[in-house]
C-alpha cells in the first residue's frame, strides 16, 4: 500500500472509533456537527462545484428538511425520525419547483434567485405561526441522551452522501454535470439538455441537504426559523466549507467541513478558555482571512490544490537545511 | 424527400434581417459549402439549424422531421452535430472526457462510451493527446477536438463552422484529409469556410450568401465564375 492509502485508512479508522476513545461529550458534539457539515458541503458541491450552479440559498433545503422532521412531531404526532425518511422526498419536491423557475435564469440571476428563495422560506416560517410556531420554534424530546448514537448516525449519513455523490460523478450524469459547468452552449450542442441535468443535480443536492436538516432537528431537539433558514450560518457556511476544502473535488467539502467547524468552535470557546472572552468575536474575521487566502493562493481549495500545499511543506523542510549549509 | 433542406429560412434580430429567404437542399453523402463575405449570415444559418436561435419564418427539414422550435440538444439527438467557429472546449476536462460527454448520447455505460470515444479520437488523430486538459491544447488541436466531439454524438449530418480558420497550411491540408475521411465514413457535411482553396477543393456544391440572401449556388466552378459572387467579394468595376 502507498503511504497515501495508509493515511486514509488511519483517518477512516480514527473516525470509526472516535466516540469510543474520546469520552468527552463536547468533542463528540463538535465531530457530529462536522459530519453534518460534510453532508451539506458535499451536496452544495455537487450542484455548484460540479454542475456550476452556485446556490446562495441552501438554507432553504436545510430548513425544509429540519421543519419536515419537526412537523412530524408537532402536527403528525409521530417520531421525528420519520423526518429522516420524509425530508429527502419533501426537499426534492421543493427543489423541483425551484429548479423549474430558477434554471430558466443564467449566471448571476440564478444565484440571486436562490438567495431570494431561501429568504422567502425564512420569512414564511416566521410568519406562518399556525404551522411552524413562528419564532417560538419547535422543541422536541431527543431520543438518545448518549451522543455516541448520533455520532454513528451522522457518520453513516456522511459516508452514504459522499459515496452516492462519488457514484453519480463517475456516471454519465457526472460527465454531463461537468460539461454544463464548463460550457452550457457546447453541452447543449452535444445533446445534453442543460435544464434537465441541472434539475437532476439540484434534486440530489437538495435530498442530502434535507437529510442533514432532519438530522439536525433530531440531534439538537430545537429549531427556529432564524437558525435553520439562516443566510449566514447555513447558506454561506455551505459555500465556505466547499470552497475552502475544494469545490469540484469529492473529498474537498469533507476536509473543509472539519476545518471550518473546528476553527469556528476554537474561536467560539476563546481557544478553549485560554484567551480572554472577546476573542470569540473574532471567528468571522478569521473566516474572512481564510477565504481571502484560499481564493488568492489556492483557487481550487485545499484538496484541489493539495500539490501546492505539499510543496509549501517541502519548502519549509528545505529551508533549515539551506541555512545550515551557509 | 430531401435528406436536408431549408425552405425560405428567415431570421430577423429586431429590424436587422440577418438571414433572408434562404432555401437550399443537401443531398445525402455530399460536402455542401456555405460561403459569403464577413457578416453575411453563415454562422447565423448554422445557429438556426442547430436551434440556438429561434427561426423567424421558414422551415428546416431533416430526414422529413421539421426542426422548427426544437431545443438544441434534441436536434443533436436527431443526428445533427456541429462545431463552433469560436471553439468551446470543456476546459477543465481531459480530451478523452470531452469526447466521452458526447459519446454518452448513444449509451449510458461508461466503458462503452470510453471505447467509442477512443475510436473517435483515433479517427481524428488525437489519441496521443487524450489525457491532456482541453485548456492546454493548441488551436489546431482544439479545432480537431470540436470535430471529434461532434462526431462522437453519432451524427448523420455534420455542420462545420470555419474549422480551418487560423491554422497553418500544413494543418489545413490535414484538416481537408480529415473532412474527406468523415465524408467517406458516410456522414453528410455542411461546411462554412473562408479559405477558398479548401472550399473549392472539397465541396461538391456551394451556396453563396451575402447580406443574408442567397446570391449563387452550384458546383465550385460555377460559383467561382459567377458575376454576383465576384462582386460580393471584390466589389463592382
Amino acid at each position: 500500500m502507498k503511504p497515501n492509502h495508509w493515511s486514509k485508512l488511519i483517518i477512516v479508522l480514527f473516525l470509526a472509533i472516535f466516540p469510543l476513545i474520546v469520552p468527552s461529550d463536547y468533542y463528540r458534539h463538535i465531530f457530529i456537527l462536522a459530519l453534518m457539515w460534510v453532508v451539506i458541503g458535499s451536496s452544495w458541491n455537487l450542484l455548484a462545484g460540479y454542475t456550476g450552479q452556485v446556490s446562495f440559498g441552501h438554507a432553504a433545503f436545510f430548513g425544509v428538511g429540519a421543519y419536515t422532521a419537526g412537523l412530524c412531531v408537532t402536527k403528525l404526532h409521530i417520531s421525528a425520525w420519520w423526518g429522516m425518511l420524509l425530508a429527502g422526498p419533501v426537499c426534492m419536491v421543493v427543489a423541483f419547483f425551484i429548479g423549474c423557475v430558477c434554471f430558466r435564469l443564467r449566471g448571476p440571476y440564478f444565484n440571486l434567485a436562490t438567495l431570494a428563495i431561501a429568504e422567502i422560506f425564512r420569512l414564511t416560517a416566521i410568519v406562518w405561526r399556525d404551522l411552524t410556531e413562528g419564532m417560538q420554534g419547535i422543541l422536541i424530546m431527543r431520543t438518545f441522551r448518549n451522543k455516541t448514537y448520533y455520532y454513528y448516525f451522522a457518520l453513516i449519513l456522511a459516508a452514504a452522501c459522499i459515496y452516492a455523490i462519488y457514484r453519480v460523478i463517475r456516471s454519465k450524469w457526472g460527465y454531463y454535470f461537468v460539461a454544463i459547468r464548463e460550457d452550457q452552449d457546447a453541452a447543449e450542442s452535444m445533446g445534453i439538455s442543460s435544464f434537465r441535468y441541472k434539475t437532476f443535480s439540484l434534486l440530489i443536492s437538495s435530498f442530502f441537504t434535507g437529510l442533514a436538516g432532519a438530522f439536525y432537528m433530531n440531534y439538537m431537539g430545537f429549531i427556529d426559523p432564524e437558525v435553520v433558514f439562516s443566510l449566514y450560518f447555513i447558506s454561506i457556511m455551505a459555500i465556505l466549507v466547499a470552497i475552502i476544502g475544494g469545490a469540484g473535488t469529492i473529498w474537498g467539502p469533507a476536509v473543509g467541513a472539519f476545518i471550518m467547524v473546528l476553527l469556528q468552535e476554537t474561536f467560539r470557546s476563546s481557544f478553549f478558555g485560554l484567551f480572554p472572552k472577546w476573542v470569540s468575536q473574532a471567528h468571522v474575521l478569521v473566516f474572512g482571512l481564510l477565504v481571502i487566502f484560499v481564493i488568492r493562493y489556492m483557487t481550487n481549495g485545499i484538496v484541489g490544490d493539495w500539490i501546492k500545499v505539499q510543496r509549501l511543506w517541502s519548502k519549509n523542510k528545505e529551508q533549515p537545511l539551506a541555512s545550515t549549509g551557509s | 424527400m430531401n435528406f436536408f433542406e431549408t425552405q425560405h429560412l428567415t431570421k430577423a434580430f429586431g429590424g436587422l434581417i440577418a438571414v433572408n429567404d434562404v432555401s437550399f437542399q443537401v443531398v445525402k453523402g455530399e460536402i455542401h459549402g456555405l460561403i459569403g463575405p464577413n457578416g453575411s449570415g453563415k454562422t447565423t444559418v448554422f445557429n438556426l439549424i442547430n436551434g440556438y436561435y429561434p427561426i423567424t419564418s421558414g422551415k428546416i427539414l431533416f430526414e422529413g422531421h421539421e426542426l422548427n422550435g426544437l431545443p438544441t440538444w434534441k436536434i443533436c439527438k436527431l443526428g445533427i452535430g456541429r462545431t463552433f467557429q469560436v471553439v468551446k472546449p470543456l476546459r477543465r476536462m481531459t480530451v478523452l472526457e470531452n469526447v466521452m460527454c458526447s459519446a454518452f448520447n448513444l449509451t449510458t455505460r461508461r466503458d462503452v462510451a470510453k471505447e467509442k470515444s477512443l475510436e473517435v479520437l483515433e479517427f481524428c488523430e488525437l489519441s496521443k493527446k487524450q489525457d491532456f486538459q482541453a485548456k492546454g491544447l493548441t488551436i489546431g488541436d482544439r479545432k480537431r477536438l470540436e470535430i471529434a466531439r461532434a462526431l462522437a454524438t453519432g451524427p448523420r449530418l455534420l455542420l462545420l463552422d470555419e474549422t480551418m480558420a487560423g491554422l497553418t497550411p500544413q494543418e489545413q491540408a490535414e484538416g481537408v484529409k480529415l473532412i474527406r475521411k468523415i465524408r467517406d465514413a458516410g456522414i453528410t457535411i455542411i461546411i462554412v469556410e473562408h479559405i477558398m482553396q479548401v472550399i473549392m477543393n472539397i465541396c461538391d456544391r456551394i451556396l453563396c450568401i451575402n447580406y443574408g440572401q442567397e446570391i449563387a449556388g452550384g458546383t465550385p466552378a460555377e460559383v467561382a465564375n459567377n458575376q454576383a459572387v465576384i462582386e460580393a467579394y471584390l466589389g463592382k468595376e
